[in-house]
């Protein structure tokens, strides 16, 4: 076990490696460049390029590649030029925003999803299962943007049960005051991205469950006596779990990177809100950084998947 | 006599059975049993003629027309410029006094047009190389599945909108292309996958024994038994090209200015006030995006039930 997830971490480097090569080229083609964070209506344009060239802006691509790998091991991973800040700073003030929506979203994804799904398949083709494959199917199709409009007008601003915009109240001052404010703004985008991510949880556990029903395992089960909430609960979840359980690692990454319609459209302060700004703000440096975390949270969403998939299915070994 | 009757019918049965329905056959029965099915075919096909006919029969400068006496009627409201007198917008106007209405179907034919272009192409280049990784397998196999691998961890929708604002001279073209450059390998992927399992079949064996051109056994003896499940994929990753070219319409980062798409319309939600008050600008568009995904998946779903015997309800 720890082999194989020591072997796999290491075969992420090189992945990682290309990943940041690639985007530090197509950084190049972008103008700007992490200095201009500090750039001042005070300064000479010719001072300017002297310290561009202290810093060794002016060097070529692969000399300055490898002087952002080394900075970006010691943790200095560049200036915002729009926030004069460090890049690490203005992401660390998102992160807890983005954290706190993805972690409620994957919480109701799994508790709608879950039991939605066994019932689907332990009741199939029952009016109760059909209704549920009406939700799953238009959950399937209906593009994110679309939906999440749709419920911030509904309930956002016509029935005013939630608050449309933000992250937080301002009027909110104590910390529990705080906190109740920001669990009541997550709430509608959370129950928003967990519509739309139980689609793959249901089909598969319906799927499983139905095909379980049928066979030798469950016959032996029951004919010896076992009840049936017991068979259910014990022999065919456990098995019909197996997929869904693997599919937790690439879950939680594709609510992390379903989080730019929703950020935008709830005017939610998280990640993907910062992406879209930047881009906006031209502000590269945040860019660049932000494209490598998503990347990294990929390639360990990936890793976690196989992971769970060999500790709750033995038969499996993944080298 | 009774008896001779009952002998007619096994025969005739009988008949019936040993001739398994063909082709369009099938597709047609299984319309025929799934009315709703049926229902989004219909209206499908109702909303592409409407819009196409409409958009050949209108003339765009005139739906482009500005007008700041009219910014932002109400539906079903009469012009108050004195240039326009008479006309009446059925769904209201925009800022800039343009009718919605038309405006709707204009970026619904923009949308449909790049939508499927986009996915005629990547399901192409996803078919030619998902056929020849399954063929030669081996050493062509690992190159490609390794780069599919390496496009699955790039975040997409991110790494589309850097190329939309750094990419020079941007047009339609450019849009489609950085769309198709980062679709393609989704279609790849699952080719492949059908294409190994028909790869590994004794006819294909046998027909490569046989000396037959690798050309051949890929394009006459492979491809056409993946066909029904190209086109089942074909009209999900159309459904799929829609949502994802609105969406980033919707954000300002897709089809560029001047061409108007659903998502452009959809766009003039960022605002708040055009959010909460003047829904009219906004949600026939957003509606008729969510018509046409639901419609084009529906029927998805029933040519893919038609294409596997085990699932058709005919």
């Amino acid at each position: 076990m720890w082999k194989t997830i020591i072997r796999r971490l290491l075969l992420m480097i090189p992945q990682i490696l290309i990943l940041s090569i690639l985007i530090f080229i197509i950084a190049d083609f972008m103008p700007g460049d992490p200095f201009t964070g500090l750039i001042d209506p005070n300064l000479d344009p010719a001072q300017l390029e002297a310290m561009r060239e202290s810093y060794g802006l002016n060097d070529p691509l692969p000399v300055k590649y490898v002087r952002w790998m080394t900075n970006a091991f010691q943790g200095d991973f560049g200036r915002s030029f729009n926030y004069q800040q460090p890049v690490t700073a203005v992401i660390a003030g998102r992160l807890g925003n983005t954290v706190r929506l993805s972690l409620l979203s994957v919480i109701l994804t799994y508790a709608v999803g879950l039991p939605l799904g066994i019932v689907a398949g332990r009741y199939n083709e029952s009016v109760v299962d059909k209704t549920i494959l009406v939700y799953n199917f238009v959950s399937f199709a209906v593009p994110i943007f679309v939906l999440a409009l749709l419920m911030v007008w509904i309930f956002g601003y016509n029935l005013n049960w939630f608050p449309a915009r933000g992250s937080v109240s301002i009027s909110a001052t104590t910390p529990w005051e705080i906190w109740k404010s920001q669990m009541y703004h997550v709430l509608l985008p959370a129950i928003t991205t967990a519509m739309l991510g139980t689609t793959s949880i249901i089909q598969y556990l319906r799927s499983e469950i139905i095909d379980a029903k049928v066979s030798d395992y469950v016959k032996t089960a029951r004919s010896k006596g076992v009840p049936i909430q017991k068979v259910y609960t014990r022999h065919i979840f456990r098995n019909a779990s197996l997929p869904i359980a693997s599919g937790f690692g690439f879950t939680i990454v594709s609510l992390f990177t379903g989080s730019i319609f929703i950020e935008q459209i709830f005017t939610y302060r998280g990640m993907g809100y910062l992406f879209l700004q930047s881009i906006n703000t031209r502000d590269y440096s945040v860019i660049f950084v932000l494209v490598l975390f998503y990347g990294f949270l990929a390639l360990i969403g990936t890793l976690l998947s196989d992971l769970i998939l060999m500790a709750v299915d033995p038969r499996i070994r993944i080298d | 006599m009774a008896t001779n009757q009952d002998a007619g019918a096994v025969v005739l049965s009988d008949k019936a059975v040993s001739a398994p329905p063909m082709g369009l056959k099938v597709i047609v029965r299984e319309f025929m049993r799934d009315r709703l099915a049926l229902a989004s075919l219909v209206l499908l096909i109702v909303i592409l003629v409407t819009v196409f006919v409409w958009s050949f029969i209108v003339d765009q400068a005139t739906v482009q027309q500005v007008s700041l006496w009219d910014s932002y009627l109400p539906p079903m409201a009469y012009s108050i410029d004195p240039l326009r007198e008479g006309t009446r917008f059925i769904l209201g106007t925009d800022s800039a006094g343009r009718d919605i209405f038309g405006l709707l179907l204009i970026g619904a034919r923009n949308s449909l047009l790049l939508g499927w272009s986009v996915t005629m192409v990547t399901s192409s280049i996803g078919i030619v190389i998902g056929i020849l990784a399954a063929y030669y397998a081996g050493m062509v196999d690992n190159i490609i599945m390794r780069i599919i691998d390496f496009i699955m961890i790039l975040p997409q929708l991110m790494i589309i909108i850097i190329f939309v604002t750094i990419v020079p001279n941007y047009n339609i073209v450019t849009f489609a292309g950085i769309l198709i450059l980062f679709n393609w390998h989704g279609q790849a992927r699952f080719i492949r996958g059908r294409a190994l399992t028909v790869g590994r079949l004794d006819f294909i064996s046998a027909s490569k024994t046989m000396g037959t051109p690798s050309l051949v056994i890929m394009l006459r003896e492979m491809m056409p038994n993946i066909s029904s499940l190209i086109i089942v994929n074909l009209t999900l990753n159309f459904a799929g090209s829609i949502g994802l070219e609105t969406g980033l319409s919707y954000l300002g980062f897709g089809l560029p200015t001047g061409t108007p798409s659903l998502g452009t319309l959809v766009s003039y939600a960022t605002n708040p006030d055009i959010l909460e008050n003047k829904a009219w600008v906004w949600l026939p568009a957003s509606t008729l995006i969510l018509v046409l995904v639901l419609c084009i998946n529906y029927v998805g779903r029933a040519l893919q039930r038609s294409a596997d015997a085990k699932q058709r309800l005919g």
